[in-house]
């Protein structure tokens, strides 16, 4: 099946060279800001490496919240849109009910490495509860419903999340307590990084290699694999395929709820539409770094991040753009839209086979 | 066919007469864009567009508090006729302003609409409301585009807070003048408010002979503030402006003590961050800052006794415009009974065009935000800007300016 040069000139159509005129000028656009900018480098070695280091952070939250969508994509094939509400369930509670109180009675400030423990146990155990109650009683009715249905559930079960905390929790911004050990920060081959964004990189990279191996290495792991590849089989194997998906939907939310506890240690503030963005992000990580790919959904959480950060003041301010800020998302979504043209899986997912498809 | 046609002859005959009979004549409406009827025993009705929900909510339901309390101080009548209030949620972006106008505005019994909060609500907000025929009187858009007739203004609309134009001239002169900064950084959120005010701040800052080291933008809904700031850090601003709201001020107001080149910075904002609910999301790191906004140290008759009455309706906690919504409501009810005709039986008739003439005609009315006078293109305020810095969590008024 080669086909000669010749033949490949002659399969061209016009919609083939408007993508690749429209690759190239972005690529161009992009070299030009890049160079525009480090010539006329206003920034100090430092400040680089504190855009990494910001961008390492927020991203390692979306490479943790991306993962839950990565797992349920993988296991049902279904984008789990409520998940972003998982997220903020689980900190929203623990901030009302447990890092409030605990704050106020000093308790925090004497013991801060319990308060935070007993604070993220209630964040994670929220977020599975949250998590499993939704995949009960909105998904599995529809198990074998066509595709649609499942999706158009989840966007409601999301919005239905958002209006129930609102309701239980108000429709304010609520304040999560300074935790005063993790004020300041910490001197680390030279440089100055915060204690709040080591702590985020740090469990973040921890849960991450923690799921590689729970997927890669256990028995469950292995029954999600093998329901992932195919449901019927895998019943026919033995394996109980509800108990699976019920504990895929556990695991994705618990890694939601820790990076809930995570971001409210960045971001110090917690409110009932905080899930949003953040899930919207780590859904572009998720297909970005190639949905159904534990290892792909880090990688382009990280990647997000990193652009993100690095993006604006790299590529748009050496074009002379005035607030490149304000066009973050922008590099984003190009960035998503460039991988994508480039590989439509992402970057580290599998082709798919005929059966999935 | 005989007995219809007699019939007409007898009801144009019952019509001649009772029309030459000596009652006075029925209304007739005049009004270049209509009139609004109501028959005996109806209620008048105003409508308030105001942000009702989400994290800027506080400043809605302080303007509605001073709303309600107005209909209060008329004993919820105005010429006899109970007054119903309309409420929409305008949240506090465009698309909040067009839904909420939109349903208000296709009721056609109502007169006026007291509204928006938030200038980006407030642009589409005028438009519609001016192509209904009604007026909006807004107690908090201070974007200059709104009454500046090559921009955003529509007839009808009216302002009783201050332009923005005055506050951030007010800003830069402080900053300038009283803490001696001589280098100043700005961020929008792409607002019509935040980008103008910041813009009115930098223009002036730079006439009076300081330094803008840079204007950036963030989005609504931004959390990470960190590379931002790391931008602005660059320059080392002595001051750092960002009129901005609640949920993305606290951020900024939290993060950049965490930047390196920040540290002497002073911070500063707006009346969109004047609120308790601001303290709370900034946290200690608010501790100092500055926030500019309408001098609320009113001393008048009217508003000790609006103290009164909020505290026992709506407790301690006030925001920042709660007078204007106050004096907007008054202002339109006063019109009403200016320009209403009232026949026998108390039907009431409202030209819609008579409340606008009557409106821009106010002259030295007396309300809580002093001697209100409109313009031709519907600013009415009497403003005077106070510069607060947040001292134990509460706004302290610091210096005054009036232009």
């Amino acid at each position: 099946m080669q086909t000669t040069i010749r033949q490949r000139f002659e399969n061209i159509d016009y919609l083939d060279i408007a993508l690749w005129v429209l690759r190239i000028v972005i690529i161009v656009a992009v070299l030009w800001g890049t160079v525009a900018t480090i010539l006329d480098n206003p920034y100090s070695t430092e400040q680089w490496l504190d855009f990494l280091i910001f961008g390492l952070a927020q991203g390692s939250l979306y490479a943790l919240i991306a993962l839950g969508y990565t797992l349920v994509y993988g296991v049902l094939l279904m984008i789990n849109f409520a998940h972003g509400e998982f997220f903020m369930a689980g900190i929203f509670t623990a901030t009302v009910f447990v890092a409030i109180p605990l704050d106020a009675s000093g308790f925090t400030d004497r013991h801060p490495i319990w308060a935070l423990l007993v604070i993220a146990v209630v964040a994670i155990a929220t977020s599975m509860g949250i998590a499993v109650l939704t995949e009960r009683v909105a998904y599995r009715p529809l198990r074998r419903a066509p595709r649609l249905v499942p999706l158009i559930t989840a966007i409601g079960a999301s919005f239905f999340w958002q209006y129930f905390f609102r309701g239980l929790y108000g429709s304010g911004i609520t304040a999560f307590p300074d935790v005063a050990l993790l004020k300041g920060s910490w001197t680390i081959l030279g440089l100055e990084i915060l204690k709040s964004q080591v702590v985020v990189i740090v469990a973040s990279v921890l849960m991450l290699i923690g799921l590689y191996i729970f997927v890669m290495r256990t028995r469950m792991g292995k029954a999600m694999r093998a329901v992932s590849e195919d449901k019927d089989v895998a019943a026919l194997m033995g394996i109980d395929v509800d108990r699976v998906i019920m504990i895929t939907f556990a695991v994705g939310a618990a890694m939601a709820g820790a990076a809930g506890v995570l971001y409210a240690l960045m971001y110090r503030q917690v409110h009932f539409f905080m899930g949003f963005f953040p899930g919207l992000k780590a859904f572009t990580a998720a297909v970005l770094g190639g949905i159904g790919s534990v290892p792909g959904a880090a990688l382009g959480g990280l990647l997000l991040g990193l652009f993100e950060s690095v993006g604006p003041c790299l590529f748009l301010e050496g074009l002379g753009i005035t607030s490149p800020y304000q066009l973050k998302d922008v590099i984003a979504f190009t960035m998503l839209v460039l991988v994508l043209l480039v590989r439509p899986q992402g970057i580290m997912g599998e082709r798919l086979a005929e059966k999935k498809a | 066919m005989k007995y219809s046609k007699a019939l007409s002859i007898l009801m144009l005959t019952v019509l001649l007469v009772s029309a030459c009979a000596p009652k006075a004549a029925p209304f007739e409406c005049t009004d270049a864009i209509g009139c609004v009827t109501i028959a005996p025993g109806d209620p008048v009705r105003i409508g308030y567009a105001l942000v009702l929900s989400g994290p800027n909510e506080s400043l809605g339901i302080d303007s509605r508090n001073g709303i309600e309390i107005a209909v209060g101080d008329h004993d919820t009548k105005v010429l006899e006729h109970p007054i119903e209030l309309v409420g929409e949620d305008a949240m506090c972006s465009a698309e909040g302003g067009q839904t909420a106008l939109t349903k208000l505005a296709a009721d056609p019994s109502l007169i006026g609409i007291i509204g928006t909060n938030c200038s980006s609500a407030g642009e589409p907000a005028s438009r519609i409301a001016s192509d209904a025929g009604m007026v909006l009187l807004s107690p908090s858009n201070t974007a200059p585009s709104l009454t500046n007739p090559d921009l955003a203004w529509n007839p009808g609309y009216f302002r009783i807070c201050h332009n923005d134009n005055i506050q951030g001239a007010a800003m830069a002169k402080y900053v300038y003048e009283e803490l001696g900064a001589r280098t100043a950084a700005t961020i929008h959120d792409g607002s019509p408010y935040a980008d103008q005010l910041q813009e009115v701040f930098a223009n002036t800052f730079k006439e009076m002979g300081g330094t803008i080291t840079a204007q950036e933008a963030v989005n609504v809904g931004d959390t990470d503030m960190r590379p931002i700031l790391t931008t602005i850090a660059v320059g080392s601003p002595d001051f750092l402006y960002y009129p901005i709201f609640i949920p993305e001020g606290a951020q900024i107001t939290r993060q950049a003590g965490d930047i390196a080149g920040l540290e002497n910075t002073t911070l500063a904002g707006a009346d969109g961050m004047y609120s308790p609910d601001f303290v709370e999301a900034a946290g200690d790191a608010c501790e100092g800052m500055y926030i500019s906004g309408p001098n609320l140290a009113f001393e008048n008759p009217i508003y000790d006794h609006f103290l009164e009455v909020h505290l026992e309706k709506y407790g301690k906690t006030l925001s920042v415009f709660h007078a204007q919504a106050y004096d907007g409501t008054m202002m339109l009810l006063a019109a009403i009974e200016k320009v209403a005709v009232q026949d026998e039986d108390g039907t009431l008739h409202i030209g819609r065009q008579d409340i606008r003439d009557a409106l821009y005609a106010t002259k030295d009315f007396d309300g809580i935000t002093g001697n209100l006078n409109c313009d031709q293109y519907g600013d009415c305020a009497d403003p005077e800007i106070a510069v607060n810095q947040l001292q134990n969590g509460e706004y302290v008024p610091l210096w005054t300016y009036v232009p």
